[in-house]
């Protein structure tokens, strides 16, 4: 137990946990946006976040990005990185809905068959990604997408840069754009479903599918529309990850969906606010349990206190909801 | 109803009858000597698909190399060479292992590739006669178990491990910070140097497999103001690793074992990784003996790897027993027991335990340029 | 194309459910006697495509694992299938029959596992420490049946422990505190070295004979066979005790608490406790089959019990057909059989076994072999969309 090292650096770790979380929270919200409408586990989601950091691979490694470009370029870089990440992983996440789970809604199927469907779905992605990409690009993209399975470098868009100081805690030029980025786009979204027309559609099969369908509401535009917003979302994270991590490999995509996920039960899935909190508060959890014993227990310790909290708090901390709590 | 009733019947029958055919055969049987005067069957088994394929197939690649040109040199000597691919999972290599020794025509065995899947199978190998040449099992207790027909072409980790713990001292290291991935590879060669490091050791942390983000690690490192870091792992964590160190202003020097010996290290910490050592028994390819890195090179259009000259010496045994007109398992097993002859990455000659002569380990340290892994130094062994 | 497909699919099943009905129609004896003469069919199963004197039978023999070029052991292959379908047919309890969804179930196996290798194994730290504690010789270690009951006992016991406080909670919610403990239970046993040995795993886990030995009579090390019948009679006796479960009781209350938990607890089944049995029993049979298959391979890490595997024990019983035995043990040999027969597709396995998977999820979500009350519910279910088209 290195109490010292926690208490004596808590700032830091506090802010190592929020840039840690911020990640988790942005792949949450695809979890608890499908969730909350159509209550099934989107397992596959965590590959819609891979596919998003592939292609911020791809187009990077297309433009000949190199090592710490002068900022302008870097702007431009991490923008158009941006635009394709999300339409990438915003067009798996739709694929996805249209080729596995339609099929499945039409028969009102229950929700183990989604599950795993999607988790087949996954398979298929992962080994796509890290068998036959580096096979097919091998020749004509020589070493875009590394060896098959194999972790792929990215270059570094940001020189990572201490920005400011508040009483030993440092704060990064990258954690803050991560953070921030994070808020703003879950912010943007918590509008979108709470102030527009399109979101009161969303809310609408949320609550009542059937009310919705009797008050005009294209139900299947709605699903549409919530992958699509959740696979933009894991986009966002795919590009935050590539600029702070910058590698990806075809298989990161699990242990982090898992995560977000557990992100998303903890705050309440089928909450957007909640997965924004659960985000956070689990990336705080796994550096002060990381700082705490090592890090081998990080995992352990995530899902203990993911038990703990559900013992309290049956449907998470802030309870599910996606607007209003359905019946 | 009445033809379900025949149905029923008839396959009872058929039942019956196969059970009562069968008789008391073995599937194995078969000769227990290969067909005419020279030549044989071996085995070479291990992780050939799978996430850590990379690290394997070197040295398979190796082995094959030694039997395609020993077939080309000696048309009346043919040996073949039966893969048998267990993607590193000892539950899988087990049966194989059951196949292999149950099947008298192979005469012997290269592998395992891995430790566990080594140390699951040993008993049987050793049960069936065949003798079992490892070119990457490096775990130090393998060899202690009292097993007598397992040998290793290979130092194992105690002797990179004090390899390492020599070359930290020739450069003044006064505090050295451990991390392993928690994997019986990485944390067993961290645990060896650990010992070995004394009063130099500043602190230690284990890190999971396929995490990628180290803060933790990261401030611990620097809250021990450590001069050197020692990884035990694989490049899947590490090259993460590295690159969050120096992206947070860690100058510590950076230290790997083998398992680093891999160009996706260098590639997939873009750039993190200039000037880190990594420690490899195997000798750089313009040392190895003959040809060998340039034959590597040629037939499979890249440099041989980690293990892969320890492929080709495994099979390069195996080989010249062959050669010497060796025919049954005994026979090829105390010959294995008794070589002595210089091999691509050594000089090859096992100790009682089938440890190579630890005098003859060469260990190398060499150092991350831009994408390449070029040579550095010979590193003394204690 | 899709439409053909499932046309013929549609046939299928009509000729599946036939024989079914045929099947339920014949009289007894012809029953039991077409048992017996299976179960004679499964112990002969190693000598499959054999005849004496070294001839083989051409289509049969074909289906053997080892009549391909680095084919894995017929015997050995079987023993995995066994084991597999033990896992689930003790996962079929939990999510067949309880409805519950358990993706933590490696997590039983992995604790059934250690048990044998803890407690019978010479090379375990903690029978190094009875040995000093006590002053007991080095070759001392438990008896392999009293590992058995001790492995049964833990299993229990921590499927009660996970239950108790996780089971009040919804269907998803438990998936994923269960997927949690499966990992938890993983890392524990890779990181306490002092108990586990950590990542070096535990060798000379003993068989019946006591431990691994080329002296042993039956439970050798190069035949793998005697291990193969163990795992079967395991089986065997597994399958009739879940099935008479299954008609008792019990399994009524399962029914009840799947297919409408408030209204089974108004008749006074009170779902809590159901659920808590189903848990435990499937603990139990996890346990046992993790424990066969440590004894089996002599030697176990941390890396076996991956969260994968736990995940793909899923897939098995509803691909096979959550709910029906036969079907779920379908769902685990062809998970078990496939990838050793078919090694020529390799690096590729998994990428088929992800689109096999979506496939007949797709075409057919009822699984291979359907339990008939679980078509039923999933028929109801279409019908309902279909009246109803806006209902999610």
């Amino acid at each position: 137990m290195n109490f010292d090292e926690l208490f004596g650096h808590l700032g830091q770790h506090t802010v190592d946990g929020l840039s840690k979380g911020a990640i988790y929270a942005l792949i949450a919200l695809g979890y608890t946006l499908v969730y909350g409408v159509l209550r099934l586990i989107n397992f596959a989601h965590s590959e819609v976040f891979m596919v998003g950091t592939f292609a911020v691979l791809g187009v990077w490694t297309a433009l000949g990005v190199e090592n710490n470009p002068p900022i302008g370029q870097a702007v431009l870089f991490l923008v158009i990185g941006l635009v394709v990440a999300a339409l990438a992983s915003g067009g798996t996440a739709l694929a996805i809905e249209r080729i596995a789970y339609r099929p499945l809604r039409r028969k009102n199927a229950p929700p183990l068959i989604f599950l795993i469907t999607a988790i087949g779905l996954s398979l298929v992605l992962v080994e796509v990604f890290g068998l036959l990409l580096p096979d097919v690009a091998g020749g004509a993209l020589p070493s875009m997408f590394g060896r098959a399975r194999q972790i792929v470098g990215m270059p570094t868009i940001l020189k990572q840069e201490t920005l400011f100081e508040i009483g030993g805690t440092q704060i990064t030029n990258i954690q803050l754009i991560v953070f921030v980025c994070a808020v703003v786009m879950m912010a943007l979204l918590d509008w979108f479903i709470n102030r527009t027309r399109y979101g009161r559609g969303v809310r609408a099969v949320a609550q009542n599918p059937e009310t919705a369908a009797l008050m005009g509401v294209n139900q299947e535009r709605v699903i549409m529309l919530i992958f699509v917003l959740g696979g933009i979302m894991a986009g966002a994270a795919a590009l935050l990850w590539s600029m702070r991590f910058g590698f990806t490999q075809n298989s990161i995509g699990f242990v982090l969906g898992l995560k977000a996920f557990t992100a998303a039960v903890l705050g309440g899935i089928g909450n957007l606010r909640g997965a924004l909190v659960g985000g956070l508060f689990l990336g705080i959890v796994e550096v002060y349990g990381a700082t705490l014993l090592s890090s081998q227990w990080e995992d352990v310790i995530a899902f203990v206190v993911l038990v703990v909290v559900l013992m309290f708090r049956p449907t998470g901390l802030l309870g599910e909801s996606l607007g209003r709590a359905r019946a | 109803m009445r033809r379900s009733y025949v149905r029923v019947l008839g396959a009872a029958a058929i039942a019956v009858a196969m059970v009562g055919a069968a008789g008391c055969q073995d599937s194995g049987g078969g000769d227990s000597t290969a067909s005419g005067d020279c030549g044989g069957k071996i085995a070479i088994f291990g992780a050939f698909t799978g996430d850590n394929a990379g690290l394997v197939l070197p040295s398979l690649n190796g082995a094959k190399l030694a039997v395609k040109q020993h077939n080309e040199k000696n048309p009346d000597c043919k040996v073949t060479l039966q893969e048998f691919d267990t993607q590193g999972d000892p539950a899988v290599a087990t049966p194989f292992a059951n196949q292999i020794a149950g099947d008298n025509s192979f005469l012997g065995v290269i592998g395992g590739h891995f430790s566990g899947e080594s140390d699951a199978t040993m008993p049987i190998y050793q049960a069936a006669g065949l003798a079992m040449v490892s070119p990457s099992a490096t775990r130090t207790d393998l060899t202690q178990k009292g097993n007598t027909s397992f040998f290793r072409v290979v130092g194992h980790d105690g002797t990179q491990a004090g390899a390492v713990a020599t070359y930290l001292k020739s450069q003044n290291a006064a505090k050295v910070f451990l991390i392993d991935d928690g994997s019986a590879y990485g944390a067993g060669i961290t645990a060896e140097l650990g010992k070995n490091l004394g009063a130099t050791l500043a602190g230690t942390d284990k890190i999971q497999e396929k995490q990628s983000q180290f803060d933790a690690t990261v401030s611990k490192i620097k809250s021990a103001q450590a001069d050197f870091v020692f990884y035990g792992g694989y490049t899947r964590e590490a090259a993460p690793l590295v690159k969050q160190m120096r992206a947070a202003g860690v100058q510590a020097k950076f230290v790997g074992p083998d398992g680093l010996y891999d160009p996706a290290f260098p590639q997939g910490a873009s750039g993190g990784a200039e000037g880190a050592i990594i420690t490899c028994p195997c000798l750089p390819a313009d040392k190895a003996g003959g040809t060998f890195s340039a034959d590597y090179q040629k037939e499979y259009g890249q440099a041989p790897g980690s293990y892969g000259a320890e492929g080709f010496d495994g099979a390069q045994i195996y080989l010249d027993a062959f050669k010497d007109g060796k025919k049954t398992r005994a026979d090829i097993l105390a010959y294995v027991k008794s070589y002595d002859k210089q091999g691509v990455s050594k000089y090859i000659k096992f100790d009682d335990k089938g440890d190579v002569d630890p005098s003859k380990v060469v260990i190398w340290a060499y150092q991350i340029k831009g994408t390449e892994i070029s040579a550095l130094q010979e590193l003394k062994l204690s | 194309m899709i439409d053909k497909i499932r046309n013929a699919d549609r046939r299928r099943i009509g000729a599946i459910t036939a024989v079914g009905d045929r099947w339920r129609a014949l009289p007894k004896w012809q029953r039991i006697l077409g048992v017996v003469a299976f179960v004679v069919f499964l112990y002969h199963l190693p000598w499959l495509g054999k005849l004496p004197g070294g001839l083989i039978i051409p289509g049969l023999n074909d289906l053997r694992t080892d009549s391909i070029t680095g084919g894995n052991n017929w015997a050995g292959v079987l023993f995995v299938c066994a084991i597999y379908v033990l896992v689930a047919v003790g996962l079929n309890v939990v999510v067949g029959l309880a409805g519950l969804l358990d993706l933590g179930y490696i997590g039983f196996f992995a604790i059934g596992a250690y048990s044998v290798a803890l407690f019978g194994s010479v090379n375990s730290p903690v029978v190094k420490w009875f040995q000093r504690e006590f002053d007991l010789p080095e070759t001392w270690a438990v008896t392999w049946a009293i590992c058995l009951f001790i492995a049964i006992v833990l299993t229990l016991i921590s499927g009660v422990l996970l239950g108790w406080p996780t089971l009040r909670l919804r269907g998803d919610y438990l998936a994923i505190v269960t997927l949690g403990f499966g990992e938890i239970i993983r890392i524990v046993a890779r990181n306490s070295e002092n108990i586990t040995n950590g990542p070096q795993g535990i060798s000379a886990i003993p068989g019946p004979e006591g431990p691994p030995s080329a002296d042993n009579q039956v439970f050798g090390l190069i035949d793998a066979r005697p291990w193969y019948w163990l795992a079967i009679t395991a089986v065997l006796l597994m399958v009739f005790a879940v099935r008479r479960l299954e008609h008792s009781r019990v399994g009524r209350a399962w029914l009840a608490v799947r297919e409408d938990e408030d209204a089974a607890a108004v008749m006074g089944v009170y779902p809590f406790k159901f659920k808590l049995w189903a848990f435990a029993i499937g603990a139990a049979l996890g346990g046992l089959a993790g424990f066969l298959f440590a004894s089996r391979n002599a030697f176990i890490d941390p890396t076996q019990f991956n969260v994968n595997l736990s995940i793909l024990f899923v897939a098995m019983v509803v691909v096979g057909g959550s709910g029906n035995m036969v079907g779920v043990s379908l769902g685990a040999v062809l998970l078990a059989y496939l990838p050793e027969r078919f090694r020529e597709i390799a690096d590729y396995r998994w990428l088929a076994f992800g689109l096999a998977m979506v496939l007949v999820m797709i075409l057919r979500p009822q699984g291979l072999i359907p339990s008939r009350r679980r078509t039923r519910e999933l028929k109801d279910r279409a019908a309902e969309a279909e009246e109803a088209p806006a209902h999610v």
